[in-house]
């Protein structure tokens, strides 16, 4: 084995400390007894106390859930549709269709649907907004969907079909328990993806509709107040589960050595 | 021995996800790509299509106003600018990362991997609202840096609403990005090839420059593509941390959505982004598989 040089620890050090300092610094101060978010005074969890009777936080709270749910819902099954019909069938279009909304920037999904929304006289708000992040979901859950169907032993549905299985009692009993870690995974990557969203969620909700992401950004356009750090902690929290969760489900989501 | 199912399955398990994306992807597209040959409505939107005197009203007006108004090709070649530092940035950031995880026992690399990845998976906005924390003027960064260029005699500087923030958090956005398709090539380098090297008396620069590098170019190019085109259309950095001279074109294309409501010229911003980030990144791919070196490098190119 060959000695690795200090120079490159050092660089690799340096790279996950500028990773992770500032989110450790909102968490800290999410703690912190002062207003400003600039020096330690004394320990408290006000912010926490303030958050939890902020009835604009709480509304938006019940927003983001209300679409992350039906998004993942929806997208799961979409998306794993989607991933079993590539991964039998070369569907050109399809494929090209699932890829595009994570290929291209953003802001152009999010004003695209913005125009064809109120060009519908369709009214923005939940069920726009749901509809949005529906469409860049599919695509992550079918690509996880897909990976691990590249996965499975083929032989297995052979077999069903050759005694006498119909396609869907092969793929309702051996395909889906097969796939189902990844289907699983899916959906908690859909689900945070969704109570993530800022940018098309910003296109697509209107004036009067709310969530997590949206409620963040006008606190700190307007007024910075450590009750941004309480929230940001808590959501993270939340995101770091589901995706640990969806990590150990579906170990290939964070290996980039397939194939 | 191929089933008849299989002609009418295909198009059941395939065809809701494909009709759902056709309508909430496709659609819109092409309504987007339609509005921006339209004339902006007098209230804002978009004027009837077609007009009192019956006939079809598209114009490249709003195409002829982004190349002669010479504002907004400046925003929009800095914002090329902003995504080209961005990736320069990344890259030199991302590359010990990786070839540390690339080197690294099997059994902590996937550690390694998911302590890069996690952070990409916290809230967007909360990664922007970090850095305003840290370079804020009450700060101990800015106090420190600004007690350094006090002690020279220099005017006090802000870290907060400028465009070094901007790009900071641009490359701090973004670093993930540059570091899975590196840490997928380096991954799969022969060590041998080193060791061969090594032997015949390269020592590790000779190695790097002349073995290591040229063989992660795909990888290099992968990386710039994926932090490319998201860091073009940015606009919620510039709009929270930047300063008044530092809108992109994001930005713009924002202001024209929901300030302006000119939906012709908006669309023509949204579509001039998106061309320019494709093309790019198409020219990144065509390079990088131009710079193909070994069988080893064509795999990791694909992954």
């Amino acid at each position: 084995m060959r000695r690795r040089p200090l120079g490159l620890w050092l660089a690799a050090a340096a790279g996950y400390a500028f990773l992770y300092i500032p989110l450790v610094i909102v968490v800290v101060y999410s703690f912190n007894d002062s207003r400003l978010n600039a020096e330690w005074v004394g320990f408290t969890l006000g912010w926490y106390d303030k958050l939890f009777h902020d009835d604009d936080m709480l509304v938006a709270a019940g927003n983001s859930l209300a679409i992350g749910l039906v998004a993942s819902a929806v997208s799961t099954v979409l998306g794993t549709m989607a991933g079993v019909a590539l991964y039998r069938h070369p569907m050109r279009l399809l494929s090209g269709l699932v890829l595009a909304p994570i290929a291209i920037p953003e802001i152009l999904m999010g004003v695209s649907l913005l125009i064809f929304f109120v060009l519908l006289n369709f009214t923005l708000g939940l069920v726009s907004v749901a509809l949005a992040h529906i469409t860049f979901c599919i695509g992550f859950v079918a690509i996880v969907v897909r990976a691990r169907l590249a996965g499975m032993d083929e032989d297995l549905i052979e077999a069903a079909r050759d005694c006498g299985a119909t396609p869907w009692k092969a793929f309702r009993h051996i395909t889906l328990p097969l796939i189902m870690p990844g289907v699983i995974a899916g959906a908690l990557m859909a689900f945070t993806l969704s109570i993530d969203d800022f940018v098309i969620t910003f296109f697509t909700a209107g004036a009067g509709t709310v969530t997590l992401p949206l409620q963040i950004y006008s606190m700190i356009k307007i007024a910075v107040t450590p009750e941004v750090n309480a929230v940001s902690t808590l959501l993270m929290l939340l995101t770091l589960a589901l995706i640990i969760i969806a990590s150990r489900l579906s170990p290939s989501l964070f290996q980039t050595d397939r194939e | 021995m191929a089933r008849p199912t299989k002609r009418w399955g295909k198009w059941l398990v395939g065809g809701p996800p494909l009709v759902y994306l056709l309508v909430f992807f496709a659609a819109p597209t092409l309504i987007m790509v339609l509005a921006s040959f339209r004339t902006p409505g007098d209230f804002g939107g978009l004027a009837p299509l077609v007009d009192s005197a019956g006939k079809l009203d598209l114009n490249l007006d709003s195409y002829a106003r982004f190349f002669t108004e010479s504002v907004y090709a400046e925003i929009f070649l800095k914002s090329v600018g902003y995504a080209l530092l961005t990736t320069l940035f990344c890259l030199t950031l991302a590359y010990p990362l990786a070839v540390l995880i690339a080197r690294a026992g099997k059994q902590y690399r996937n550690l390694l991997l998911l302590l890069v990845i996690l952070p990409f998976w916290s809230n967007f906005l909360i990664r922007i609202y970090a850095w305003m924390i840290i370079l804020g003027p009450q700060a101990a960064l800015a106090r420190g840096v600004n007690g350094v260029l006090a002690a020279f005699g220099h005017e006090p500087v802000p870290l907060l609403f400028s465009s070094f923030a901007v790009l900071v958090c641009l490359v701090y956005v973004h670093l993930p990005f540059m570091v899975l398709p590196l840490y997928a090539n380096l991954e799969k380098h022969d060590q041998s090839l080193l060791d061969a090297a090594q032997d015949l008396g390269a020592n590790r620069w000779q190695r790097f420059w002349r073995i290591t590098f040229p063989l992660s170019l795909p990888g290099v190019y992968a990386g710039a593509a994926l932090v490319f085109i998201p860091a073009l259309g940015i606009f919620a950095i510039p709009d929270i941390l930047g300063g008044p001279d530092d809108s992109l074109i994001g930005n713009v294309i924002k202001q024209q959505f929901l300030e302006t409501r000119d939906w012709p010229f908006g669309s023509v911003l949204s579509i001039v982004l998106t061309v320019a980030a494709l093309v790019l990144a198409a020219l990144a791919a065509w390079v990088g598989r131009r710079n193909l070196v070994t069988p080893s490098s064509v795999e990791a190119s694909r992954a």
